[in-house]
């Protein structure tokens, strides 16, 4: 949570201010029960009419003088508090885009998202209630003490006792309670989990019949979290009780002391209220002390959630624009693999090895093996979401390594396997591509991508709105629409990862035409399980278990490697013939 | 009052209700810890009166009344932890009941309303929403009740002591709580607008997070961060004005207290100078004015953060409140399926403007194989949506075995489906937990005969902890093809009678697929299969093939006579051998 608190630095200003107009206004407080200690012995004693009425207009006095600093108090700290959260999401949210494909990998996105909203929510009402209170507390209860002591030092001795009692009990009780308000977090966060899933899944949920099962497994998730609210619940409801219990034994010893006092004739009755109105202010604030720790605990378990994802370092690094070395766009091969290993995260087994080749400009390679082969890993390592681990992939003739992260990206097209879209209309979502695609450039893509027609059906075409997730669209419109928002891009090398699986092979087969005779001819890498669609392909690149067991051209590689022959018979065995018989 | 907010509160007691005896005892905890806070400072006030100067105190009546204070402070103690427990109990008794019940709609909720709306949204209200409106309902319990009852006790007292003293405070009171009313009806719309807001913000965050890969290999992030920032802006704006101007409640109310504070004391001294009232009493009367506005500080708090909790309640409830899907209740269940489906002039849409599938007409007998191809949108899936029952047609009817699927238990039709669909979908648990899905009482060999036939076993043996191992998330590190071998495994576990394999392996590579083919193969003899593919390798040995254009069928036939016919199938089919 320390850490966090840099983000206040912007609002020095009003995170100082603040709490001091709180002071401000408390110190008007403290003098109030001087004021009526005053009106009793002076007032009342001598029978003071003129005097008590200026007393009480001192008491007024007192009182506006204390609105208008707690307003302005008020409003720097909530000015601050706002601040400061809308800093810890920026960062947040930007931390969140720098951490790399295996970082997201392990971390999940659900906690992410958990992090950035009702945690946050809880971080800021936190700090908004601390530049409040949490001076001003203390604050009142050291200055009644120190007031007392002027008014009589031996009764206020008293304060001394009470005030680290209290403390004791203040902070032993949150002490306990941190922990606890964790545990709370987690079990809500297994709550969230279950919710979300249960919308994503619904289909295979509601086809397995499984409502009912999943239902009482958020019933037990929401009862262990109600459980865990109670006990915590339980005990931080031991605060108030037993700051009572305090508050009242002093003020009994502080009577009894005060009588001795009087009877001896050392202090006045109205010295004896000043002191009793003093604990009870000690009181009232020590309450407000109390729940405050209690929401403030709440505030630091969240904030040092919100940290400790604001502290995983992004597992790749970039080198920054000066250190960057500049591709050479004129250089011969565009894509070349150095013996390259791939592994994920810790696991200590090659996902790939030795992947070792070279690819001329304009050339098109097909990528093409079993499930889990490394077809996708191998693409993926060109624009670096993964780190080789031995050996070396160069772009345009320079290390990965050694672009910044925009430069890199700007040269590949990507279009992944999952086809995601967002929430916007098509425009918004081609201009990913490119921001300052022109609506001709964009309908270029779209047409190459084979989706003129997805466009044309949708109402106010490129303004169609799609909704989240492209719920609106089926699985094909969105996979062509990820295929052309790539191509808006007007990338030097396009990475097509198995991304025309739920096209069907007339349109495959024409997206590959219009691809081919795309200008500035971008070297294409194809990933596929169709040996269709990279059969053309001016080279063939055959993976198996993560290693390259075949190079070359269709017919060498039916000639020459028998896991492409495999992988060809087991889809055109029957077909070949069906298709000489026809013709 | 707007009815939405009345109807709103009356749900709210509905669910509290349930809980009236530990509501009774809450208040009977709290009335009688609120009567004797008040009675120590009187007891304070008495003893005071007995100190007036050297030489004149009474010892022996101030012990009486420490003891007194003593033992009030004790049971004051008691009673304050019972009250709390018994309010914590409550409040998360009923935000666990609003929960349980969100999620038994999500349970039932159309299709077309879990399709239409953001997962984020709706998470949002489960999650956050209810844990404002928690917050908000301790806060209620804990401050409101207590507050009122404060407030009443303390005016008793003090008509006790000085009804003239009483009069000043009673009359001077009601501008604090006209102060605090004027706060807060004017934070209302604040509070809406920045919880608004705030679902955007979350939605938004919900979208970009869980596709940050694409996003990253986009370089969006810095749109996504001006994006980001333009709704974190105004956010800001709306929380600072929602937070500052509610904020301003304890000032206002304070001040006023201040003013009825000084006003207690100029009328209490003018009276102890009379005599009519001793030095004590004023102190006690004092502290009394303290504790008498201060709970309509309280109270005023409270109104504010009930009323943002009301506005979070009213989301929840909207949920709560959606239509379910029709009710099966009654339904007869289908049993002994044999898998005969005839489709009756079955016409559907989304949306109303936009027709999709129109008057379709098919009979498929027992046992048959029936492929459904055709270009990308023409109502594919969709057909898979009402065969299910996702959604039901608009027009015709659609009948298994006879008899009409919207008169029977969409479990017994659904149990009778086994579904792989082309987006794989894992839930949180383990390898295991997921194949047994359709088979929870599966014994070790028959699910891991089923992984074999679905050739995943290889693959799961491989992982951390085998069968055992955790899948997080959307099924996390393994491959898309890894996933639908497991969704594979899933249904060939449970075998029932008619399966629909949407795209089930457009994932795998054609050598594994070639392999499982065998296993699709002995599954589907003897069971009604729909089957959706690109690769019409799947497709040639259907029984019926059905092509599909704009949702309708163009043609319908088997391979070798669609292939003669010379249609869209066949350029379909020799498309995929162009280079």
């Amino acid at each position: 949570m320390y850490k966090l608190l840099r983000f206040l630095k912007d609002y020095k200003k009003e995170s100082i201010l603040g709490p001091l107009f709180k002071l401000l206004e408390a110190s008007f407080e403290l003098l109030v029960p001087l004021v009526v200690a005053a009106i009793i012995d002076k007032g009342i004693g001598g029978a003071d009419r003129g005097y008590t009425v200026k007393m009480c207009l001192l008491l007024t006095g007192l009182g506006v003088v204390g609105l208008i600093s707690s307003v302005t108090a008020q409003f720097f700290a909530a000015k601050a508090a706002v601040g400061f959260a809308e800093k810890v999401r920026h960062a947040l949210f930007k931390h969140i885009q720098s951490l790399s494909y295996s970082d997201i990998d392990s971390l999940g996105t659900s906690t992410l998202v958990t992090r950035m909203t009702s945690d946050m929510n809880q971080v800021q009402y936190g700090v908004n209630m601390t530049l409040r209170l949490l001076l001003r507390s203390p604050f009142v209860v050291f200055g009644a003490m120190i007031m007392a002591f002027t008014v009589d030092a031996k009764a206020a001795l008293t304060f001394v006792v009470t005030i680290p009692l209290l403390s004791v009990v203040v902070f032993g009780i949150m002490l306990v309670c941190i922990p606890l308000y964790r545990k709370v977090q987690e079990k809500l966060d297994g709550v969230l989990l279950s919710t979300r899933e249960n919308l994503t899944g619904v289909r295979v949920i509601r086809a397995f019949c499984k409502e009912e099962e999943e239902t009482q497994r958020f019933l037990d998730r929401n009862e262990a979290l109600t459980d865990a609210q109670k006990f915590v619940g339980r005990i931080s409801a031991l605060m108030n009780p037993v700051t009572l219990v305090i508050i009242n034994g002093s003020i009994i010893a502080l009577i009894y002391i005060g009588a001795l006092r009087v009877n001896q004739g050392i202090i006045t009755q109205g010295a004896v209220v000043a002191l009793y109105n003093y604990m009870s202010q000690i009181l009232v604030e020590l309450i407000k002390l109390a729940n405050l720790i209690i929401s403030v605990t709440k505030s630091i378990a969240c904030g040092n959630r919100i940290e400790s994802v604001l502290e995983i370092q992004p597992s790749m690094t970039f080198p920054s624009e000066a250190e960057a070395k500049q591709g050479d766009s004129s250089c011969e091969y565009t894509v070349e693999f150095r013996h390259a290993d791939l592994r994920y995260g810790t696991s200590n087994e090659n996902a790939l090895t030795d992947i070792d080749f070279r690819v001329k400009r304009g050339e098109t390679v097909g990528v093409i093996g079993g499930t889990g082969s490394g077809k996708s890993s191998l693409v993926n390592m060109i624009p670096r979401f993964y780190d080789a681990f031995a050996g070396e992939v160069l772009v345009d003739g320079v290390n990965v390594r050694e672009y910044t992260r925009g430069a890199l990206r700007e040269k590949v097209g990507m279009v992944p396997q999952k086809a995601v879209l967002f929430k916007g209309t098509i425009r918004d979502n081609m201009r990913w591509g490119n921001p300052g695609a022109s609506d001709e450039e964009i309908h270029a893509a779209i047409a190459t991508a084979q989706a003129s027609e997805v466009v044309a059906g949708k109402q106010g075409g490129l303004d169609y709105v799609i909704a989240q997730g492209g719920k609106n669209l089926s699985g094909g419109q969105r996979q062509r629409l990820t295929i052309a928002r790539a191509l808006v891009k007007k990338p030097e090398i396009l990475i097509l990862d198995d991304s025309a699986s739920a096209l069907d092979f007339a349109t495959d087969a024409a997206l590959r035409k219009a691809i081919k005779a795309m200008e500035g001819s971008p070297t294409v890498f194809i990933v596929s399980q169709r040996a269709a669609s990279i059969a053309h392909a001016d080279r063939i690149i055959v993976l198996d278990d993560g290693k390259i067991v075949g190079m070359g051209k269709h017919d060498a590689l039916l000639e020459s490697c028998e896991v492409y022959r495999e992988i060809y018979h087991s889809q055109f065995s029957t077909e070949k013939n069906g298709k000489e018989g026809a013709k | 009052m707007s009815p939405e907010t009345k109807s709103t509160i009356k749900k709210v007691l509905q669910y509290i209700g349930v809980h009236r005896f530990q509501l009774a005892a809450s208040i009977v905890f709290a009335g009688a810890s609120v009567a004797l806070t008040l009675w120590i400072p009187l007891l304070i006030g008495r003893a005071i009166d007995c100190i007036i100067d050297a030489g004149k105190v009474d010892f022996a009546l101030i012990k009486g009344y420490l003891l007194k204070i003593a033992i009030a402070a004790l049971a004051t103690a008691l009673l304050q932890w019972l009250m709390n427990t018994v309010n914590n109990k409550i409040t998360f008794e009923v935000v666990r009941d609003i929960r349980d019940e969100a999620f038994r709609k999500i349970e039932k909720l159309p299709l077309g309303y879990i399709d239409s709306h953001s997962y984020g949204e709706t998470v949002s209200r489960v999650i956050a929403d209810v844990d404002t409106f928690a917050d908000g309902l301790l806060m209620g319990f804990t401050n409101l009740f207590t507050g009122v009852v404060t407030i009443l006790g303390t005016l008793v007292f003090m008509l006790l002591l000085h009804p003239g003293i009483t009069a000043v405070v009673v009359i001077m009171t009601p501008i604090s709580l006209f102060v605090a009313k004027y706060i807060s009806t004017h934070t209302h719309d604040m509070f809406k607008l920045q919880s608004e807001t705030r679902g955007q913000q979350t939605a938004f965050i919900d979208e970009m997070v869980n596709n940050q890969k694409v996003v990253q290999a986009f370089c969006h992030e810095d749109e996504n961060m001006t994006e980001f920032d333009e709704i974190n802006a105004r956010l800001s704006k709306y929380s600072l004005r929602a937070t500052f101007f509610s904020s301003l409640t304890n000032p206002g109310t304070r001040f006023v207290n201040n003013i009825v504070y000084a006003a207690v004391a100029l009328v209490g001294a003018c009276a102890a100078i009379n005599g009519s009232i001793t030095a004590g009493i004023l102190s006690s009367f004092l502290s009394y004015v303290n504790q008498y506005t201060k709970p309509f500080n309280e109270i005023s708090g409270v109104i504010t953060e009930l009323q943002n909790a009301l506005t979070c309640a009213g989301r929840i409830f909207e949920l709560i409140g959606q239509p379910a899907q029709v009710s099966d209740e009654g339904n007869p269940a289908l049993e002994s399926v044999r898998g005969e489906v005839a489709l009756k002039d079955v016409s559907f849409s989304y949306v109303p403007e936009v027709s999709l599938i129109e008057h379709l007409n098919l009979n498929v007998r027992h046992g048959k194989r029936v492929a459904i191809v055709g270009p990308t949108g023409c109502g594919k899936t969709t057909l898979i949506n009402l065969l299910m029952r996702f959604y039901d047609v608009n027009e015709g009817s659609i009948s298994v075995d006879g008899s009409d699927i919207r008169e029977v238990t969409r479990h017994s039709l659904r149990k009778n489906y086994g579904m792989v669909l082309q987006e794989t979908w894992l839930k949180n648990g383990t390898v295991r937990e997921n194949l047994c899905m359709g088979k929870p009482d599966a014994t070790e060999e028959e699910m891991i005969t089923a992984a074999k036939a679905s050739h995943a076993h290889s693959f799961i043996k491989r992982l951390p902890q085998g069968y055992d191992t955790q899948l997080s998330e959307d099924g996390g590190s393994l491959s898309q093809g890894q996933k639908q071998l497991l969704c594979i495994a899933r249904v060939m576990l449970c075998l029932p009678p008619m399966l629909i394999l949407d795209e089930a392996t457009s994932s795998i590579d054609t050598r594994t697929e070639l392999k499982i083919q065998d296993a699709f193969a002995r599954m589907m003899k003897g069971r009604t299969s729909f089957i959706v593919a690109h690769r019409l390798s799947t497709v040639r040995d259907a029984d019926i093939i059905l092509v599909m254009k704009d949702g309708h069928i163009i043609e319908q036939g088997n391979h070798s006579t669609l292939l003669q016919k010379g249609g869209f199938y066949s350029k379909l089919y020799y498309s995929q051998f162009d280079g």
